[in-house]
């Protein structure tokens, strides 16, 4: 069982992101589960969404998680939310902010002693897709990390996904998925 | 036919609303009315977005309550037309008056019920509070644990719903947010296989069959009333279970997936069991297996059919346990808990002396771990030890502040 929790703000596509990821897994004969807690939030607050993937169907739906991987895709997350909560020892942390990882972790001293990667996401997305929407970069940034998938596979699977889209916004995303790809470390 | 077909992956990742909405899709709904309401929206929403895409050739109409949303649902039952909507607590309340209407009058209006707690204090999320509420109100109620689950059920409570001899209402319930808007693999149906399965909606003494004029909705009083609700009664008891079990032996032939009245898990040799409903059953599973890892001989049983409740099922699943469990995710307000009573009934008067007690749980969304099922399971197993039930009859799990124990 692969458990990864995604913090972010509503309307940063985190649930997007997380069923997105969720569809890709599951066109390799996967089993997959993607949730959000949302209650009444609105657009800005701080939420989190979930994606288990397990070679075996998926029966536990509780929401308490001792996660894999946890994304962080809002900067300023990492100061005003636990992002480190139920966490274990080999849980990776891929988050998104403009400091290196030595800034982030000197900036957050519980993510010392961590396993921590860190990249732009907000940045990529605005100089490609030209709005502040992190979610698909973040997923390029877990393949490097995870080496789950061959990038250019995750990429056409992504367009599939993408597909009700307009032609210039899913090459846009493609584009993100690649920087971030290349630029997380 | 005026609609297109849509193209389906064999494996889509859906959620339980989308699931529902495509189950609809395929079914050719000819009227939605609905007035939406968080977490159920997505259904009909969806509902609205085939139909204006072609892909479905029926009727959205746009209400100003849900008391008329299932108003409108009960003309369009009556004119003879294949009808479903969706809601979720609040709104369900709402409806209620209106589900008794639909019943007696022995419409086979499809309802999905988005599983939500009822207010105060308001929440939005996933609890069995409007589920029990309208327990009695003489529609079918079928009871799904994944999103997989609120799809297939769709097609089996419209087939039973719809059968002449049923003639009932049936409401597919899913559990708010955790299965409402959890995205999971579904395993599709072509459109043709899933639309086959339905089968053409049969009309039964419609309204717009001008050449055998009937009335619907009419007044009895104290000389007909009682035989009116006894045929009711008992259609519920003598007729729909077999229906049910025949259309879940046709769903299984055509889908390979096998649903049952009462759903047994690691059963055959279980000294303690949980009996609850929804995601809750799944997760339990999971447990259940790693309890037994550590000794502890654990099933689950599942309630798959609240409406009609299947009494006899129960007591045959649990004859040879020895502790049981009875989950309730809806406050009793002041008495043991629906299924702890359902289960003392169905158990009384067979020679099963099993040790019962009662938890409520999860009200308002309040996440039940698989932590909290460990413990629940080692406490049935010291029941089962102590030949007692070794806590008070009552019980709650997950709730803060000091124990709350009584009976």
């Amino acid at each position: 069982m692969l458990e990864i929790r995604w913090h972010s703000r509503a309307g940063q596509g985190a649930v997007t992101g997380a069923k997105g990821l969720a569809d890709v897994v599951s066109t390799t004969g996967k089993e997959v589960q993607a949730f959000a807690f949302y209650g009444s939030a609105k657009r800005g607050a701080a939420m989190t969404a979930y994606n288990r993937v397990d070679d075996k169907p998926i029966m536990n739906h509780e929401k308490f998680m001792s996660p894999d991987y946890v994304f962080v895709i809002d900067p300023a997350l990492v100061y005003t939310t636990d992002v480190t909560i139920n966490d274990k020892e080999s849980t990776v942390y891929i988050i998104t902010t403009h400091m290196s990882t030595d800034e982030l972790v000197a900036s957050q001293p519980k993510l010392a002693g961590k396993k921590v990667f860190t990249v732009d996401c907000i940045k990529i997305a605005q100089e490609t897709i030209g709005r502040a929407i992190p979610n698909t970069p973040m997923l390029g940034a877990f393949m490097k990390i995870s080496k789950m998938y061959d990038i250019e596979f995750f990429k056409e699977n992504m367009k599939r996904i993408l597909g009700k889209l307009p032609q210039k916004i899913i090459d846009a995303n493609m584009l993100a998925i690649q920087r971030a790809y290349d630029e997380v470390k | 036919m005026a609609f297109d077909k849509m193209e389906l992956r064999d494996i889509e990742v859906w959620d339980g609303n989308f699931a529902a909405a495509q189950a609809l899709r395929q079914c050719q709904i000819d009227v939605v009315a609905a007035y939406p309401i968080t977490p159920s929206t997505p259904i009909v929403e969806g509902y609205a977005k085939f139909l204006a895409d072609g892909y479905v050739e029926g009727e959205f109409v746009m209400v100003e309550s849900e008391h008329a949303a299932m108003s409108g649902c009960i003309g369009a039952a009556a004119a003879g037309g294949r009808v479903a909507t969706a809601t979720s607590s609040q709104g369900l309340a709402l409806m209620s008056e209106t589900l008794y209407q639909a019943s007696g009058m022995r419409l086979p209006i499809v309802l999905n019920l988005v599983n939500r707690a009822l207010a105060a204090p308001l929440n939005v999320n996933g609890d069995h509070s409007d589920m029990y509420m309208v327990r009695d109100s003489g529609w079918i109620q079928f009871d799904a644990y994944n999103p997989q689950e609120a799809y297939d059920l769709n097609f089996i409570a419209f087939k039973v719903a719809e059968d002449h001899d049923v003639r009932l209402p049936a409401i597919v319930n899913q559990d708010g947010f955790m299965t409402s808007h959890t995205a999971q693999g579904v395993k599709t149906l072509t459109d043709d296989a899933a639309y086959n399965f339905v089968g053409e909606f049969k009309p039964m003494n419609d309204m717009l069959d001008l050449d055998h004029p009937v009335t619907h909705g009419v007044q009895t009083e104290e000389d007909w009333h009682f035989e009116h609700k006894a045929r009711q009664h008992r259609d519920l008891m003598v007729t729909v279970m077999p229906k049910i079990q025949a259309a879940f032996d046709e769903f299984e032939k055509l889908s390979g997936r096998k649903y049952n009245i009462v759903e047994e898990y690691d059963m055959d040799d279980a000294d303690v069991a949980v009996v609850c409903m929804g995601t809750s059953v799944e997760t339990a599973r999971e447990v259940a297996t790693e309890m037994r890892a550590q000794g502890i001989k654990a099933g689950v049983v599942g309630i798959r059919v609240l409406r009609p409740f299947p009494f006899m099922e129960i007591a045959e699943a649990l004859k040879d346990v020895k502790a049981i469990a009875a989950l309730d995710r809806s406050s009793p307000n002041g008495a043991a808990g629906m299924l702890f009573n359902e289960i003392a009934g169905a158990l009384f008067n067979t020679d099963t002396k099993a040790l019962l007690s009662g938890y409520v749980y999860g009200l308002g969304g309040r996440d039940l771990t698989k932590a909290h099922l460990r413990d629940l399971y080692k406490e049935l197993q010291a029941n089962a030890d102590a030949g007692k039930v070794t806590t008070q009859l009552q019980q709650f799990i997950g709730v803060r502040g000091p124990k709350l124990a009584f009976l």
